[in-house]
């Protein structure tokens, strides 16, 4: 689905990614990992197409197509899906107008049956169950107001309302608390099939007990300096990061996990 | 050059002429209307180098033959004929027509309106209770301050409406106020000047719709004062949407006194005319009184728009609120000067304005000054003026989900416009400016 191979890209000309490569098959789950400032929301940006990261080498394929020549309306209409670390608040535009848009722009884009806002509206309201979400939040402007898990929960309802084949959940974790940090799991994990591949960058393993990772990814200063199966999240837990700078990592044996 | 002024207004001078023909004027008003003319022919209409007309060149105006409207003869419009759209569906037993400034009592309806007193201000000055009234409105708002065009108005207004919502009642029903503009048959472009003077009573409670359309396209000159008198405890909700036809000229003055503990929460919509000018002026000259003053103005293509208003806070305890929104494309203009006046005395105010600008054009231009002067030392004001582009943050996220760029600049440009159409409270009024933002920005939702 997704190959990734010797990506450059910097930001405000500081280079932040060293040549990452990464395949991605349907169906699977991936964690990537990293201290603060390793790169690891960069990636997902740059995956996304946010205009403040420069390519500045590498390619990235998704389906055969190269996704950096791709819009990032263009991308997510190809089902290309990215859950901020951050969502931003749009004013004066409800949740509900908001998703019916980006929701007919991509059917529009498939060829398939557009939704009016009143079968939009039964849509949303299955979509919304998966992550608990009362109706209220749908004639609210988007984001607006929200607390930090609700704009998280709102992110995981877009993207059962997109549908999405690729989908990078930023952080996501942040700022949750356990139940609110449950829910985000579990809409994620009723979201994935056999067809579908999910990124989850994270900083902490905590996540990872609930979205299980197939393998694991740990950048630092830009590049992929171990991988693993789900099992390395857990040693990282207890050994922390450090004993990966440096150059150590590829030649440290992971011992395995109990 | 006299003699070339001289021409120029005698249109206007022959308009004053008929008018003081009209039987039944009290003298004071016959008085009242000269003295205004002559006050006119001396002032002239206001130039570039008066710092309130700083931004805002009313030479076409000036430069243009109006054939001023003083009767309603010849008019066409009719209910069947062209009047239905313009009237709300709150409002179809509580609308009062004006066609060209004049009011039409046969397009009016106020079946909806029992209790409330509503006459041509002609049949009122009949009735001396109202005459005191309006003798009083008209006297203390005629004085040397005034500008050419308000001076023009009270010269030349003709068929106005006198509204007084009677002591403690309630009414649920809004009202509205339709100003119609009718191509005159003569051809020449009309000047008409609707004039309203609307009191609250005691404790009463009522909203206003005020709201300027056009039949059919053309040029036109409107100069409209509407005054609103509140007594004690009295609240008005009052909308004013202007979309005047695009060649028009729109030059409005609201003014409002709130008595003590008064309410008045007014918005503002000017989405028409070449050129707009809107004067509102509210003055808190009683303790514990309140005011909302919104608006939004959108402007495109070579419009020009300008908002001049004045919160005077005159005596402690007044609260004010003030939020004004612009959209400028194309080579637009607009002027926002917001004045909040605090005077001595004036403890406990507490103020806050704020004026917001998205510039989708190169090309566009405004010119804001929120201007907050304050005379008293125990207060809580606040003020300030942004002006800027779409967000970018804001436009990734809408295109991170698949929407394209130029839809996610119009669902942002609406959304930057809903934050003052949603709080209107009339249904039909916020569907109608949802629809008119849309259809400027080429975008259905």
């Amino acid at each position: 689905m997704l190959e990734i191979r010797n990506l450059h890209a910097s930001v405000d000309g500081n280079e932040i990614l060293k040549g990452i490569n990464l395949k991605v098959n349907k169906g699977e789950v991936h964690a990537i990992m990293g201290p603060n400032g390793s790169g690891k929301s960069t990636l997902a940006k740059v995956l996304a197409g946010h205009p403040s990261y420069e390519v500045t080498g590498g390619e990235v394929i998704y389906y055969g197509q190269n996704l950096l020549e791709m819009s990032p309306d263009e991308r997510a209409r190809e089902g290309v899906f990215m859950a901020f670390q951050y969502p931003v608040e749009v004013p004066g535009v409800s949740n509900a107008q908001f998703l019916r848009l980006a929701y007919n722009e991509k059917q529009k884009h498939l060829g398939q049956e557009e939704l009016d806002p009143l079968e939009f509206k039964d849509y949303l309201k299955e979509k919304a169950k998966l992550v608990e979400m009362d109706a209220s939040f749908m004639t609210r402007s988007v984001n607006e107001g929200f607390s930090g898990g609700e704009k998280k929960r709102n992110e995981i309802l877009q993207m059962a309302v997109l549908d999405p084949k690729l989908s990078v959940l930023d952080e996501t974790d942040s700022g949750l608390d356990i139940d609110a940090l449950r829910i985000v799991a579990e809409g994620v994990n009723k979201l994935h099939d056999p067809e579908k591949a999910v990124i989850v960058v994270t900083h902490y393993q905590r996540l990872l007990n609930y979205i299980v990772p197939d393998f694991v990814h740990v950048l630092s200063a830009g590049r992929i300096v171990k991988e693993g199966g789900k099992e390395l999240a857990l040693e990282l837990e207890e050994r922390g990061y450090d004993w990966l700078k440096n150059g150590n990592a590829k030649n440290t044996a992971a011992p395995a996990a109990s | 050059m006299v003699t070339e002024i001289a021409n120029e207004n005698s249109a206007y001078r022959s308009a004053l002429r008929e008018l003081t023909k009209v039987s039944g004027e009290p003298s004071w008003l016959r008085a009242l209307r000269g003295r205004s003319f002559d006050q006119f022919e001396g002032v002239g209409f206001p130039g570039v180098e008066q710092e309130e007309w700083k931004y805002t060149n009313v030479a076409p105006i000036m430069r243009t033959k109006f054939t001023p409207v003083v009767n309603s003869n010849g008019t066409a419009l009719s209910k069947r004929n062209g009047l239905a759209p313009f009237i709300y569906e709150e409002t179809r037993d509580s609308a009062f027509v004006f066609v060209n400034g004049i009011f039409r009592e046969d397009l009016s309806s106020c079946k909806g309106l029992s209790g409330v007193v509503a006459l041509d201000l002609n049949d009122a000055l009949q009735i001396s209770e109202y005459e005191t009234v309006i003798r009083e409105s008209l006297e203390r708002n005629a004085n040397s301050d005034n500008n050419g065009f308000e001076l023009l108005n009270i010269a030349l207004f003709a068929g106005g409406l006198f509204i007084s919502i009677p002591r403690g009642l309630n009414l649920r029903t809004p009202i509205q106020l339709q100003f119609v503009s009718e191509p005159v048959k003569a051809g020449a472009p009309a000047a008409v000047f609707p004039r309203v003077l609307i009191v609250g009573k005691k404790n009463s409670a009522a909203t206003i719709i005020e709201s300027y359309r056009a039949t059919a396209e053309g040029i036109y000159l409107t100069n409209a004062i509407v005054d609103l008198v509140l007594d004690e405890g009295a609240r008005v909700q009052h909308y004013k949407v202007q979309r005047e036809s695009a060649g028009a000229s729109h030059i409005a003055k609201t003014r409002a006194d709130l008595g003590r503990n008064a309410g008045y929460d007014t918005t503002t919509i000017n989405f028409g005319a070449a050129l707009s000018r809107h004067d509102i002026n509210v003055t808190m000259d009683h303790e514990g009184a309140s005011c909302s003053v919104d608006g939004l103005y959108m402007v495109d293509g070579s419009q020009h728009t300008d908002t001049h208003s004045v919160i005077d806070h005159r005596q402690p305890h007044c609260t004010s609120r003030q939020l004004y929104k612009g959209i400028l494309d194309g080579k637009s203009r607009a002027v926002f000067n917001g004045k909040v006046f605090v005077r001595h005395g004036a403890q406990q105010t507490d103020a806050q304005q704020t004026n917001k600008n998205l510039l989708l054009s190169s090309e566009a231009q405004i010119d804001t000054k929120p201007q907050l002067e304050i005379y008293a030392d125990d207060v809580k004001c606040t003020h300030g003026a942004a002006v800027g582009q779409l967000d970018d943050d804001e436009l990734f996220y809408l295109e991170s989900r698949g929407i394209n760029p130029s839809l996610a600049k119009n669902m942002l440009t609406y959304g930057f416009a809903e934050e003052v159409i949603e709080r209107i409270k009339i249904e039909s009024i916020k569907r109608e400016l949802d629809e008119a933002v849309l259809n400027r920005l080429h975008t259905s939702l």
